[in-house]
């Protein structure tokens, strides 16, 4: 078994990048418990996890061989495209329940471009009279 | 080396008990459902330090088929979330 890269200078930067990984991971965490509303958690949730993620696997990948490195790579490439999909998906779930207090949307380039019965479940929601009004 | 391991799996174990804050405390089920993103992710990441540590490549594939299983249940979560609101 021959590693990507040996000896101490190797173990240093493997190191490092697992600190500052982990240090992301953390930070993202943290903000996740204490950002204030469903958007500015899921940038807390996507962007230092990914992050994170993509530095620790970078330090693993210098420890072990070429072919786990390379998937490895894979797993990290792999995080990168499906960060921003569940993003996506989550947030315009929760503009579509009525979940996002009014005042979380600095523009709303989405009003006005969802079917009719989009929005159907703001009816069982106490916002359903600001709604009518925007419109 | 041993030091680094550890303290890199503290502050991941750290972010796992933030993250069930999170889970726990909603309050929408949106907000849980990205708290467990969260946690796949970092159980990815922990699953990555063992493998650092052993030099083991032989959990690699772990890796893989969490962060896909990972992704499935949310998007699937998300979805059926709208869904179930909006004919409550």
């Amino acid at each position: 078994m021959n590693p990507v890269a040996a000896g101490p200078v190797a173990d240093v930067v493997s190191a490092v990048l697992m600190l500052v990984g982990a240090l992301s991971c953390l930070l993202g965490a943290i903000g996740l418990v204490r950002l204030p509303d469903l958007p500015t958690r899921l940038q807390a949730a996507t962007k230092p996890q990914t992050l994170g993620l993509s530095l620790i696997l970078l330090g693993t990948a210098l420890r072990v061989e070429l072919a786990s490195a390379a998937t490895l790579v894979l797993v990290v490439l792999f995080q990168v495209i499906t960060a921003p999909v569940i993003s996506q998906l989550v947030g315009r779930a929760a503009y579509r329940s009525g979940a996002l207090p009014d005042d979380a949307l600095v523009v709303d380039e989405l009003a006005g471009h969802l079917p009719a019965d989009a929005l159907i479940g703001d009816e069982s929601t106490d916002r359903d009279d600001d709604r009518d009004d925007r419109d | 080396m041993g030091v680094v391991f550890a303290i890199v799996l503290v502050m991941v174990g750290v972010a796992v008990a933030l993250a069930l804050v999170r889970l726990l405390r909603g309050p929408t089920t949106l907000d849980r459902v990205v708290a467990l993103d969260v946690i796949v992710v970092l159980t990815v990441v922990a699953a990555g330090v063992y493998v650092a540590y052993y030099r083991d490549g032989s959990n690699i594939p772990l890796l893989a088929a969490v962060a896909l299983v990972g992704f499935v249940g949310s998007a699937a979560a998300a979805r059926l979330t709208v869904r179930r609101e909006r004919h409550r």
